[in-house]
């Protein structure tokens, strides 16, 4: 009739708890409800490669496409793709650095920091093909334009070319580069700046030889994802610079020898790629296997470049002895 | 025939609403003892993860008296204030080994409603925590958790309770504003209502006063004096002098173990241990 | 000695106050291009109205020889000989697809949020959280490309549909792109509730379930419904996904399984192939200003809810 006295009990035994129907069902329900974007993910990926992967080859990756694109390979897409990530990388990266360096060292927590938050917010939820209008009205049409003007050069800076696709890309991407530094730069102690301030260090010297360095972690994420972000966009620069089929790679020698990219080019793009092979061409179900197939190499190189950043952040954030993710 | 009727007995004099507690199949009484202690706690273990926080705790609770739980920082009462209404439950990690019993049935055995638990055991903690809700709902969320729906019978036992509190005078024309509006004083002696309105027998206090200043100290203490003559009260404190103003019985918690218990009068004035002289008499912590 | 000392000073003060101010301009640029994008946007949208009168915007009298009297023509028909710039039927296709995408993110999303911060334990929120990311990190082009030739066939043999390509297949995938988003901002609107009031909750003999609906969803819901409203803004400007996967037809409906064009994908569509200067090409930007004025309104909006979720947890 006595039960023993010193019986050990996990306090959070489940039988414990009466059974309530209602109960068992919601969380049975958000159960449920967490496997859909787990799984869509997971079927979108797998249909992907099962459909793209038997295109796939060494000439499919390095051949230009032939016979009005039916066939052959996306090694201009691939190239074009490249080439407009690095140039967007190059002009967003040290503005969003030097934005968010200014954010959190210097402009304090009053009602201009929130002005300059709700912006860089706000700017995050531009629709992209907004961003595409911009680019024509405002990198196209006002700088081009003006820039051809002053340096009386016909219309070479005024038209769409990698250029100001990269330009529109990178205001795109800002948000981006912004929100993981800022992330960064508060993740280093306040005490660090203080020992440095304190051994009569400036300002910017302190941000410079202390916070920064401590910081390259989260900006290098940020810059991947940046550049995933970047790499996987199409309706900014539907208007600004892709081209539809270019016979030539956006290459330009400089002083005749050195091979470059040709920012002032056009050029041709993984993701535009899909979109006008899936809507535009002539024989769209002919083309279906490269479709996929190019959808594949697009998929991959996002897909690898978000998992790079993540694994980043969890060993940057080990390393400053965070744990949550 | 006379176990049997005195099994009878116990059971008569166990509160009606324990009875819910505990699923009809099992005895209602596991324990023959002496009916005095509304909690009793043996052998009580509390590990987190695998350092143990609680070592063989051993004291019974006195019904209609004022506990009051006294030692340094991190010495396990909080965590022993906690087991008496399982809420170490929601710490993941947390596992307790022993019994507690109230009112002689063991609150560990599996078959015990933590839910109707908490009902009987009411909880104020530290920081007072009000929903950000109005005031009538705080009072009445309990009540209403509890499947009670009934707005007369809402409206008398959120009144009832904040007379309880002492609050009811202050809050009578805005029971539906925002409870955060309280000030700190106010929004604690809130909770306690909150704890009341659902009718419990025991409540445990959480340095209930510790984030507020002398005269809400005073209010919350001298409601504790009033409280006692209905509930049974356990509470932590870190203030000497409020263990010995509002309690009748004192125990000195140190390092996981229960080093003292005993009448208040007894401990302030002539402790047996060394360790609780020390420590009550500021030569320690 | 102090002179030169004083010198020095100065000189590192006046550098340090030239990087200040590099960095200032750069902090502003976000304000800056936020500002550029109203200015040029604006600017290209208002020399629409020289030719055209913001009535034609609504609708346009004209005359119909079918029934041989003027009919007032609701429609967008840009390339025609009497062009009609009606915004309604875009605007009622961006609805018909942001609407019910942000419905099926808002209850999943929510419903994930509530697992994730209320149900799931710390290993199993640290596995899956980046799992989000990546279908977070998926292109919309490629989301867009997979409603139209996977999904959308799937979606006509299970329903019958008339129309493969319709708002329905359109908003599925938008929803796809938008519930990262949602459950992101819910989760920590959800985790930002003080432990203290759970605590408090399940002290009076509440259940798990009875806490999250009377205590963390009501004490959660401004940054919760800021998700939502975010989550709507994304819906309404998402453009790949829908030029893909809605069918284009610029109709007057309610029915979710017609053919839509939204104001995004009609701009994708058309502006590539119109004259710069042309009525048509200003047109396309007067869409784009509505849609911009209605996701920057929806994004402040979520904006201040947040930011005044924030100053409250501070406090």
């Amino acid at each position: 009739m006595t039960p023993s006295s010193s019986v050990s009990y996990p306090l959070q035994n489940l039988s414990v708890k009466p059974f309530n129907l209602l109960e068992a069902c919601l969380e049975v329900l958000v159960r449920l409800f967490i496997l859909i974007p787990f799984f869509s993910l997971l079927y979108i990926m797998t249909k992907i490669f099962q459909l793209g992967f038997p295109t796939l080859s060494w000439e499919f990756l390095t051949q230009p496409p032939v016979d009005g694109m039916t066939h052959g390979g996306i090694f201009p897409c691939i190239f074009g793709t490249l080439s407009i990530t690095i140039l967007m990388i190059l002009m967003a990266l040290p503005l969003g650095v030097a934005a968010a360096i200014y954010l959190t060292e210097y402009a304090g927590q009053g009602p201009f920091f929130r002005i300059i938050r709700a912006a860089v917010n706000n700017l995050a939820g531009v629709p992209s093909i907004i961003f595409g209008l911009f680019g024509v009205g405002f990198f196209i049409l006002f700088m081009g334009r003006n820039i051809d003007g002053v340096l009386k050069s016909g219309l070479l800076f005024g038209q769409p070319c990698m250029l100001w696709a990269a330009a529109t890309l990178a205001v795109l991407v800002l948000p981006v580069i912004i929100v993981s530094t800022e992330e960064a730069l508060n993740a280093v102690p306040q005490s660090h700046r203080a020992a440095s301030l304190a051994l009569g260090a400036t300002k910017w010297q302190t941000i410079r030889d202390v916070v920064l360095p401590q910081a390259r972690g989260g900006i290098l994420t940020g810059a991947i994802l940046a550049i995933s972000r970047g790499a996987g966009e199409t309706a900014p620069i539907l208007f600004t610079g892709c081209a539809y089929f270019l016979p030539r790679l956006p290459v330009v020698n400089l002083f005749g020898v050195i091979p470059m990219i040709n920012p002032l080019d056009q050029f041709m793009e993984l993701s535009y790629h899909i979109f006008i092979m899936a809507t535009q061409s002539t024989d769209a179900a002919k083309t279906l296997p490269i479709q996929y197939a190019t959808t594949l190499v697009l998929i991959t190189l996002t897909f690898l470049l978000n998992l790079t950043a993540i694994v980043f952040r969890i060993y940057f954030r080990k390393k400053l002895g965070q744990v949550s993710i | 025939m006379d176990e049997q009727n005195n099994v009878e007995m116990l059971e008569e004099r166990v509160s009606p609403s324990l009875k819910k507690i505990v699923k009809e199949k099992e005895p209602l009484v596991t324990h023959q003892t002496d009916l005095l202690p509304k909690i009793n706690v043996q052998n009580l273990n509390v590990y987190y993860h695998t350092t143990q926080a609680l070592k063989q705790i051993e004291i019974q609770i006195k019904p209609q008296r004022v506990t009051a739980l006294i030692g340094p920082s991190g010495c396990g009462k909080s965590t022993f204030l906690r087991t008496l209404n399982r809420m170490n439950d929601t710490i993941s990690g947390a596992r307790a080994e022993g019994t507690v019993m109230i009112d002689g049935v063991n609150i560990f055995a599996p078959n015990i409603n933590v839910v109707a638990l908490r009902r009987l055991v009411g909880m104020v903690f530290q920081k007072s925590n009000p929903f950000p809700k109005s005031i009538f709902d705080n009072v009445a969320y309990g009540l209403r958790v509890h499947g009670i729906k009934d707005s007369n019978n809402l409206q008398e036992r959120v009144e009832e309770s904040l007379i309880k509190s002492a609050l009811w005078e202050e809050v009578k024309d805005r029971l539906h504003e925002s409870a955060m509006a309280l000030s700190g004083g106010q929004q604690q002696r809130l909770c306690i209502a909150r704890a009341l309105a659902v009718n419990p027998e025991i409540v445990l206090m959480d340095e209930p006063a510790s984030a507020l200043d002398p005269i809400s100290t005073a209010k919350i203490e001298e409601l504790i004096h009033v409280l006692k003559r209905d509930y049974t009260i356990v509470i932590v404190t870190h203030n000497m002098q409020q263990a010995a103003r509002v309690s009748d019985w004192t125990a000195y918690f140190y390092m996981g173990s229960l080093v003292e218990y005993g009448e208040t009068k007894k401990i302030f004035t002539a402790p047996d241990k060394k360790e609780t002289e020390d420590y009550i008499t500021g030569r320690f912590g | 000695m102090p002179t030169k000392q004083s010198l020095t000073q100065k000189n590192i003060r006046l550098s340090e106050r030239a990087i200040e101010k590099i960095l200032l301009l750069a902090g502003i640029s976000s304000v800056v291009l936020i500002g550029l994008i109203f200015i040029f946007l604006f600017k290209e949208a208002v020399f629409f109205f020289q030719t055209a009168s913001p009535f034609d915007l609504i609708g346009k009298w004209v005359y119909d020889e079918w029934a041989s009297k003027n009919i007032f023509n609701m429609m967008w028909q840009a390339v025609s000989k009497i062009p009609k710039y009606s915004l309604v039927p875009l605007i009622c296709g961006s609805f018909l697809v942001a609407f019910p995408a942000t419905l099926i993110s808002a209850v999943i999303g929510i419903g994930c949020a509530i697992y994730l911060s209320e149900i799931a334990s710390n290993k199993t929120r640290e596995t899956l959280k980046p799992t989000l990311e990546l279908l977070a990190g998926i292109p919309s082009v490629v989301l867009g490309f997979f409603m139209l030739a996977v999904v959308a066939t799937v979606v006509q043999n299970l329903l019958g549909t008339k129309f493969r390509l319709n708002a329905f297949v359109g908003s599925l995938g938008t929803a796809l792109c938008v519930l990262p988003i949602i459950i992101t901002i819910s989760e920590d609107a959800l985790r930002a509730v003080p432990k203290e009031l759970r605590d408090a909750s399940y002290a009076l003999g509440a259940t798990k379930w009875q806490t999250i609906f009377g205590t963390v969803l009501p004490a959660a819901i401004s940054g919760i419904s800021a998700a939502v409203i975010l989550g709507f803004g994304r819906a309404l400007g998402e453009t790949m996904i829908v030029v893909m996967a809605t069918g284009n037809a610029a109709l007057i409906t309610l029915n979710i399984f017609s053919s839509v064009r939204t104001m995004t994908a009609n701009i994708a569509a058309e502006l590539g192939a119109v004259a710069q200067g042309s009525e048509h090409y200003y047109a396309l930007f007067v869409v784009g200003s509505v849609l911009f004025a209605f996701t920057f309104i929806l994004n402040i909006f979520s904006e201040i809810i947040l930011s005044g979720m924030r100053r409250k947890l501070r406090m």
